[in-house]
């Protein structure tokens, strides 16, 4: 066997996938690649293997089991404690899940698109009266999710520094102890807003949480605690960073943006090939809880699994071209979202503030522009969620 | 054509409403659901993209 390559690296442009990675893409659809402390683990860089296993349910979401695989060294500040929802298997998972999915539906997320548009709207006006220039990821890409997930759990935005800060030394953190600190800062954090919300409701999901789950046994404390942690992290800093990656990538290719500009029912294909093209979830993990065979390889009980979504997305067997951007093209299957019962349970808010705020940007300020050469913006390593640390723009 | 889906399999992911919105919508509790009068899938050529966009294969989809 040829030597597994490194993973996690990090990217050279920040829409496409580390150019180290395309002997993956070659040595596919099941190769291996080595993580940080040495362990080789599978990698499934096929769509239709990645859905297959995706769907399997003897690939297990517990990172509570040892035999779990860490691909860095902060992982170990989240696997030892139980993660309601992400971190676990059904039917525990199922249970939970079904606690949120009402919040969730394409219906009633239709109906927070007015919402949306007004936080939108509101900000936009703001860049405007104090730009040019404008740091988009600050001004917009970042608020837009931060307050919407806020209105929606029931959070007071006016937290936001405080939260966004410690969200970001959970996923970026440079040491295990800066993660696990900010861990901690913001289980504390969630532990009094729901002692105060126990006092006095408000409206939103954790209130109704508190109400109909907690307060019925069917949800316990310090799972709700963490299950509040984890919509709010997975609510804001996923689409900030779809948001400012895929405007850094349509000024990138003019081209596509001139098209989507002139034809606005393109939207929300755009929308799905932006997820496919960018993938900024780049490393879904699973441990196998018992031998699968895929094709003539076996996977063996305890071995780890790795999921690239940036290499699955871009299977040329699945889309063709698929190193393109293409807005025209159907991008529907891919995997930015995950697939099998963890998909991404925000997926429909996360389509609708992308589409949203896309939209208003590039239609409020038509002639935006980088404002720095775009070899110089500087863009997120590769062992976290991908996107742009700074999008300095003009107009 | 013949649509079923199984609410025990379900995860309220909502792709069947989004792929395919003139056959399937969501109930309040966030389940994939049949829109009255389409059962049949009303020949929406989307029907068969919508049970492939579902991530835990909840729909089935025969011919008659």
């Amino acid at each position: 066997m040829t030597e597994a390559i490194a993973y996690f690296q990090d990217r050279t442009c920040p829409y496409h996938p580390p150019a180290a990675y395309q002997p993956l893409r070659e040595a596919g659809p099941l190769t291996h690649v080595t993580f940080y402390d040495g362990r080789k683990v599978w990698a499934v860089t096929g769509h239709a293997q990645a859905r297959a296993l995706l769907s399997d349910q003897r690939l297990s979401s517990d990172r509570q089991n040892p035999a779990f695989p860490a691909p860095f060294a902060r992982f170990a500040a989240i696997r030892q404690v139980r993660a309601p929802l992400v971190g676990v298997d059904d039917p525990e998972h199922n249970t939970q899940r079904r606690m949120l999915i009402p919040s969730f539906s394409v219906k009633r997320i239709a109906a927070l698109r007015p919402e949306i548009q007004q936080i939108v709207d509101g900000l936009l006006d703001r860049m405007l009266e104090q730009g040019p220039p404008a740091e988009l990821v600050s001004a917009f890409a970042l608020p837009v999710p931060s307050m919407v997930i806020c209105s929606l759990l029931g959070v007071p935005y006016s937290d936001h520094e405080f939260f966004e800060a410690e969200s970001r030394r959970i996923l970026q953190g440079r040491t295990v102890e800066e993660a696990e600190d900010a861990r901690t800062r913001l289980e504390e954090y969630f532990d009094e807003l729901i002692t105060h919300k126990e006092g006095n409701p408000g409206e939103g999901l954790l209130d109704d949480l508190i109400q109909d789950q907690l307060r019925a046994g069917a949800l316990n404390r310090v799972d709700l605690v963490r299950l509040a942690m984890i919509l709010l992290v997975a609510g804001h800093e996923t689409t900030a960073n779809m948001i400012s990656l895929g405007t850094f990538t349509l000024l990138e290719h003019p081209e596509q943006l001139a098209q989507l500009k002139a034809r606005e029912d393109l939207m929300p294909a755009a929308v799905e090939e932006l997820l496919r093209f960018l993938s900024i979830a780049d490393g879904v993990l699973r441990v196998a809880a018992a031998d699968i065979e895929i094709g003539d390889q076996v996977i063996r009980a305890d071995d780890g699994v790795l999921f690239p979504t940036s290499l699955i997305n871009r299977d040329g067997s699945a889309y063709p071209a698929p190193d393109q951007l293409d807005l025209g093209r159907s991008a529907r299957h891919h995997v930015a979202f995950g697939f099998g019962i963890h998909q991404c349970l925000g997926q429909n808010l996360a389509r609708a503030e992308m589409e949203i705020a896309l939209r208003s940007l590039f239609t409020r300020i038509p002639d935006l522009r980088l404002a720095a050469p775009a070899a110089e913006i500087p863009f997120k390593p590769g062992d976290t969620l991908q996107g742009m640390i700074e999008l300095p723009l003009a107009w | 054509m013949r649509i079923t889906i199984d609410n025990h399999t379900c995860i309220g992911a909502g792709q069947c409403a989004l792929t395919a919105p003139g056959v399937f919508t969501q109930d309040d509790d966030g389940y994939g659901e049949l829109l009255p009068g389409r059962e049949d899938g009303a020949g929406d050529p989307l029907v068969r993209e919508a049970a492939r966009a579902c991530p835990v294969q909840a729909i089935t989809v025969t011919d008659d």
